[in-house]
C-alpha cells in the first residue's frame, strides 16, 4: 500500500508505511523531518504541534490515514525562505528558549493564532497556548515575544 | 550503582573549586597543521586527576600530557571558534562560558562560533549540574582568553617592533598600533602568535570589568536560530545511517526482575527487528524491542507477555511512608544531628510563642519534555560510539563500561543538546541500557527511545519528606527555640544511612541564628530510585523551613519581613562547620530579603483580603535568593499567582542578563509547578503516575504574568544561577496564599488543599 503526504510543499511516497502510525513518527523517523517533537504521545503536551492544512494540530494522536491529500507545514517549513517569521525572529531576539525542546510547538501554535488573530490579547494568548507546555517556564518569554511579533507585523 | 547515596555532583558545592583550580591550571599552546594557533587549557593536572577519586571527572591515565584541548582556535583566515566544553540543558552555559573567554580575548560576540565538544578527557569537568559552571569557570576562561589576547599582541609588536604597551586592542578582533596608524586582524597575526613561548601566567593582564564588552549584555542564546527552525540538536533528533530505534520495558515495580518471556507475537509484529531480555551489571532487568521505527518499538510492547519478580519493593506506598512517620515521629529514636543548648528547657520557658506543625512533600518526577533516550553504535573492532544527552557524560561513560565489562577508553561520547536536565540527567541509566541493547545488535546504531511512560515510572525521583517542626519566639520577636524531627528515606536498604538526595545538613537553616536548636533525622528503609532534582534537599526542604519561619512570625505578631531580618542578625559570615561547605553571610541574605521587599512593595503597598504576598529566602549553590510571590484567590478557592518578584545575589558580574534572568523566571514556574501541582505517589512499590495527566507541568495560562528579576551586585566571586532561585518559590506561594487565604497549607502539592474563604 502506497500512501502520499505532502509536508511543507514536497510531496512523500510512504512505501508500506501502516496508515495507522501518527504524523509524528512518520516525519520523525520516516521522512527524518525531527523538528517535530514527541513528549507525551497523548496530546497533553503540544510538542508535536504542526499545522494541518493551516490549523495547529497534535501530530502525535494523528493518524497517517487521516492527512493523507491534506497539506502539513512542520517548523523545518515556516519560513521557506530561509528568511525567519516574526515570530522567529521575536524567539530569538528576546531569547525565549531555555532547552528549546518544546519551542517548535510553541511557535506552530503561535504562528496559527497571529495567523487567525494578528493583534491578539493576553487572554488570546492564555487560550492558544495552554495547550503547549514548557518544562523549563520560558511562558513570560513566549507572551512577550508573540506581542513582539505582533506589533513588528503591523508596523 | 546506588545513587540515592551521597551526589558527588551536588553534594557538597566545592566553594574551593575556584582557587583550588587556579593553582593546578596551567596553559599550553600547540601550532596547528596549517597554522593558526590553538591555546589548551587544562584545569587539572594529571598529578591531580590520578589523586582525585571523584566518579564525574576523567579517570588517571586517560589524560595524554601533551595532547592540548582546544577551547580557542583561530585561523589565519581569521575564523575564531570557541569550544564548548560543558553539556547544554538549557541552563545557558553553551552561550555564558563562551561569553568569559570571547570578554578577555577582545573580540566581538558576533566574530565567534561556538562548537560543542564530546566527552574528552582533556577538558576538565564536563558536568551540567550543581551550579558549578559560573564558579569553577570564570577565572580560568578569563586567563585563558586574555593569555590567547596577550599573544596575538605580542606577535604584532614584534611584525612592527614596538613595544607591547604601545598596542591596544578596540574588541573586533585586531590590534592597533595608534601612533602609526598600523592595524592586523587576529587572522593575520595567528600563525605567528602560536610561535610563541607562553607568557608568565602572572604577567596576563586581566581587564577592568568597567571595560567589559561582552559580559553584562543581554546575549541570545547561540542555539537559538537553529531551535527556532526546527534544526536537529537533541538526543532524539540524531539520525546515523541504517538507524535503527528500540524501546525498553522494565519493571513496573523498582528493582523488579524479568522471571520469563514470551517474545513470540512481539517478534511478528510489523516492522520489529528483534527482541530479547536486557541484563547486565547496574542495568534495569527488562526486554529490549528493536524496530524500523520509534513506533513500530512502541505498538509491539502491549505484545510481550512478561512475567516479573516483582522483589520486595513491591510492598511499599506512599502510604506506608507517611504512617512509618508517624510512628517515627511519637516514637523519636536513634541520635542527634545537631543539639544546641537546651531546645526541651527552652521552648518550656514561660512567656514564649510556641507552634508546632508538621509538614510533608511529595516525590516528584523531573519530567524532562524530552524523554530519556540514547543512541548507541556498537562496532566489529569492539568499540562503542554513544550519542549522549547526559548532563554528566562521564559518569555514563563509566557506568557503560561497567555495564559491558570493557574499558572507558573503548568508549566515545558525543554531547547532544538536552531537552532538560534538573538533575534528571546527572543518572545515566539510559546510557547502559543504549549500550546494551546496540551490543546484541551490532554495527547498526540504535537509538533507545523511553515513553513518557517510561520516563515518568523509571525516573530518580526528588525524595518525598515528613518534618515535625516545633519553634518558640521571646517577646521580643526573637526565634529561641528551633526543633525539626525529618522523616526521611534512606541509601536504600539495610542502611542507617540517608540518602545523600534527601539529608538535612548539621548546619541547616536556621542552626546557629537559634541558640536553642535540635535536629533529628529518621531515614525509612525503601526501594525507591531517588536523585538529584534541581537545588537537591534545598528545593524541598526549603518549603518546611521557610512556611515555619513564617507561622513563627505570625503566630508572634510580627511582620513577615522583619521578622525574617531580624533572626539573620547583623551582617557577618557564619563559618561552615562541615568540610567543604561554604560560608553563610548573613549579610548577603538580609540584602536580597530587603530588595526583594523593596521591590515588592511589601511595606509600601498593603492588599486586601483575598489577595496576598509571601516572602521567603534561601542560600544554596552558593547563591543568595529571596522571592516574593502575590496572590489572588477567590472566596471559593481559586487561586491566580499575579507576579513574583526575585532578588539574588550570585556575586560581582552577572555574565549575561538575559540568560541569568530566563534561568531565574523559569525558576519561580519550575517552583510553582512543583509545589502546586505535582505528586508522584506510589503504590504496591510503583509510581502510580504515567504523563502529564496525573503529574502535570504547569500552563502558560496558570503561571504568573509578570516576573521580575533583581540582582543584588556585591563584590563576592560569581556564581552560578540554575538552582539558588527555585527553593524558596514554594514557601513564598503557601506563605502568600496565607497572607491572602488564612489557609496555612503544610502538605504539598497545593493544589490539594481547600483554599476557599469568606
Ligand atoms: S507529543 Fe503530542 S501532545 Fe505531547
Ligand atoms: S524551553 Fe525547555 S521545555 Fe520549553
Amino acid at each position: 500500500m502506497s500512501l502520499k503526504l505532502t509536508v511543507n510543499g514536497h510531496t512523500h511516497d510512504l512505501e508500506g508505511v501502516d496508515p495507522t502510525t501518527p504524523v509524528l513518527w512518520v516525519l520523525r523517523d520516516h521522512l527524518n523531518l525531527v523538528g517535530t517533537k514527541y513528549g507525551c504521545g497523548q496530546g497533553l503536551c503540544g510538542a508535536c504541534t504542526i499545522h494541518l492544512d493551516g490549523q495547529p494540530v497534535r501530530s502525535c494522536v494523528l493518524p497517517l490515514s487521516a492527512v493523507a491529500a491534506r497539506r502539513l507545514t512542520t517548523i523545518e517549513g515556516l519560513a521557506p525562505d530561509g528568511k525567519q517569521t516574526p515570530l522567529q525572529k521575536a524567539w530569538c531576539d528576546l531569547d525565549v528558549a531555555q532547552c528549546g525542546y518544546c519551542q517548535a510547538g510553541q511557535l506552530m501554535s503561535a504562528t496559527a493564532l497571529l495567523a487567525r488573530t494578528p493583534k491578539p490579547a493576553d487572554a488570546d494568548i492564555d487560550s492558544a497556548m495552554s495547550g503547549n507546555l514548557c518544562r523549563c517556564g520560558t511562558y513570560t518569554r513566549i507572551r512577550s515575544a508573540i506581542h513582539t511579533a505582533a506589533t513588528a507585523s503591523s508596523t | 550503582m546506588n545513587l540515592s547515596d551521597i551526589d558527588p555532583v551536588t553534594f557538597p558545592p566545592v566553594i574551593e573549586a575556584t582557587s583550588a583550580m587556579d593553582r593546578r591550571s596551567f596553559l599550553k599552546l600547540a601550532a596547528l597543521a596549517g597554522g593558526g594557533f590553538a591555546l589548551a587549557l587544562y584545569l587539572r593536572g594529571p598529578s591531580a586527576l590520578a589523586a582525585d577519586a571523584s566518579p564525574a571527572v576523567t579517570p588517571a591515565g586517560a589524560e595524554g600530557d601533551f595532547t592540548p584541548s582546544l577551547f580557542i582556535r583561530i585561523t589565519p583566515a581569521g575564523v575564531i571558534t570557541i569550544l564548548a566544553s560543558n553539556p547544554e540543558a538549557g541552563q545557558g552555559v553553551k552561550t555564558a562560558l563562551p561569553m568569559i573567554i570571547v570578554e578577555e580575548l577582545d573580540v566581538a560576540w558576533e566574530q565567534i562560533t561556538v562548537v560543542q565538544a564530546g566527552l574528552d578527557s582533556r577538558l576538565g569537568r564536563q558536568v551540567a549540574g550543581g551550579s558549578r559552571a559560573t564558579p569553577t569557570h570564570y577565572d580560568p576562561f578569563r586567563k585563558l582568553g586574555a593569555t590567547a589576547r596577550a599573544l596575538l599582541v605580542s606577535a604584532a609588536a614584534a611584525r612592527w617592533s614596538v613595544p607591547v604597551n604601545e598596542l591596544n586592542t578596540p574588541g573586533d578582533a585586531r590590534v592597533v598600533h595608534t601612533a602609526s596608524g598600523r592595524s592586523a586582524t587576529y587572522g593575520e597575526l595567528a600563525t605567528a602568535a602560536a610561535a610563541l613561548p607562553l607568557p608568565d601566567e602572572k604577567s596576563v593582564v586581566l581587564k577592568n570589568p568597567a571595560d567589559f564588552r561582552v559580559m553584562g549584555r543581554r546575549i541570545s542564546g547561540v542555539d537559538n536560530p537553529s531551535i527556532v527552525k526546527g534544526a536537529p540538536l537533541f538526543g532524539v533528533d540524531v539520525r546515523q545511517p541504517g538507524q535503527v530505534f528500540a524501546t525498553l520495558v522494565k519493571c513496573p515495580v523498582f528493582g523488579g526482575v524479568v522471571k520469563s518471556v514470551s517474545l513470540d507475537a512481539a517478534l511478528k509484529a510489523p516492522g520489529v527487528l528483534a527482541a530479547f531480555v536486557v541484563k547486565a551489571p547496574g542495568v534495569a532487568s527488562g526486554v529490549a524491542i528493536v524496530a524500523r521505527s520509534t513506533w513500530q518499538a512502541f505498538k509491539a510492547r502491549d505484545l510481550l507477555v512478561i512475567e516479573w519478580d516483582e522483589g520486595r519493593t513491591a510492598a511499599e506506598s506512599s502510604a506506608g511512608f507517611a504512617a512509618a512517620a508517624e510512628v517515627a515521629w511519637k516514637t523519636p529514636a536513634g541520635p542527634l544531628m545537631r543539639n544546641d543548648g537546651d531546645f526541651e528547657k527552652a521552648f518550656a520557658t514561660d512567656g514564649l510563642v510556641r507552634v508546632e506543625a508538621r509538614y510533608s512533600y511529595p516525590f516528584i518526577s523531573h519530567a524532562n519534555l524530552e524523554p530519556q533516550n540514547c543512541t548507541a553504535l556498537f562496532k566489529e573492532n569492539g568499540r562503542i560510539e554513544i550519542w549522549a544527552p547526559s548532563q554528566a557524560p562521564q559518569r555514563g561513560c563509566d557506568d557503560t563500561a561497567k555495564a559491558l565489562g570493557i574499558e572507558t577508553s573503548a568508549i566515545t561520547v558525543h554531547l547532544t543538546r538536552m531537552g532538560g536536565g534538573f538533575g534528571r540527567r546527572l543518572t545515566n541509566d539510559f546510557m547502559a541500557e543504549a549500550a546494551v541493547i546496540a551490543r546484541s545488535y551490532p554495527g547498526v546504531p540504535v537509538q533507545l527511545a523511553w515513553t513518557r511512560a517510561d520516563d515518568m515510572q523509571h525516573d530518580w525521583y526528588r525524595p518525598a519528606g515528613f518534618h515535625a517542626l516545633s519553634g518558640a519566639v521571646d517577646p521580643a520577636g526573637k526565634v529561641v527555640a528551633w526543633s525539626d524531627h525529618f522523616v526521611t528515606f534512606a541509601a536504600g536498604y539495610d542502611t542507617d544511612k540517608v540518602a545523600g538526595v534527601a539529608t538535612l545538613r548539621p548546619d541547616e537553616f536556621p542552626s546557629r541564628l537559634v541558640p536553642h536548636c535540635r535536629i533529628r533525622q529518621t531515614p525509612l528503609p525503601h526501594g525507591i530510585p531517588l536523585g538529584p532534582w534541581r537545588a537537591p534537599r534545598a528545593s524541598a526542604q526549603c518549603f518546611a523551613q521557610q512556611s515555619f519561619i513564617d507561622e513563627l512570625a505570625h503566630a508572634a505578631g510580627r511582620d513577615p519581613v522583619e521578622f525574617r531580618l531580624a533572626l539573620l542578625g547583623e551582617p557577618r559570615a557564619i563559618p561552615a562547620e562541615e568540610k567543604g561547605a561554604p560560608v553563610f553571610d548573613s549579610g548577603r541574605m538580609a540584602g536580597v530579603v530587603r530588595l526583594a521587599a523593596e521591590k515588592s512593595g511589601w511595606a509600601t503597598n498593603k492588599l486586601p483580603r483575598g489577595r496576598g504576598r509571601g516572602i521567603a529566602f534561601h542560600f544554596s549553590h552558593l547563591g543568595y535568593a529571596a522571592i516574593v510571590i502575590e496572590v489572588t484567590v477567590s472566596n471559593d478557592g481559586e487561586l491566580t499567582i499575579d507576579r513574583a518578584v526575585i532578588a539574588a545575589d550570585v556575586g560581582r558580574q552577572i555574565i549575561n542578563p538575559s540568560g541569568a534572568e530566563n534561568q531565574a523566571e523559569g525558576s519561580v514556574v519550575d517552583g510553582i509547578s512543583s509545589s502546586l501541582v505535582q505528586a508522584v505517589t506510589i503504590a504496591a512499590g510503583r509510581a502510580e503516575q504515567s504523563g502529564f495527566g496525573d503529574m502535570p507541568l504547569l500552563r502558560l495560562n496558570q503561571a504568573p504574568k509578570i516576573i521580575e528579576t533583581h540582582f543584588l551586585i556585591t563584590d563576592n566571586p560569581p556564581t552560578g544561577l540554575g538552582e539558588p532561585v527555585i527553593p524558596p518559590v514554594p514557601p513564598a506561594l503557601a506563605n502568600a496564599i496565607f497572607s491572602a487565604t488564612g489557609h496555612r497549607v503544610r502538605d504539598l502539592p497545593l493544589n490539594r488543599a481547600d483554599l476557599s474563604w469568606s
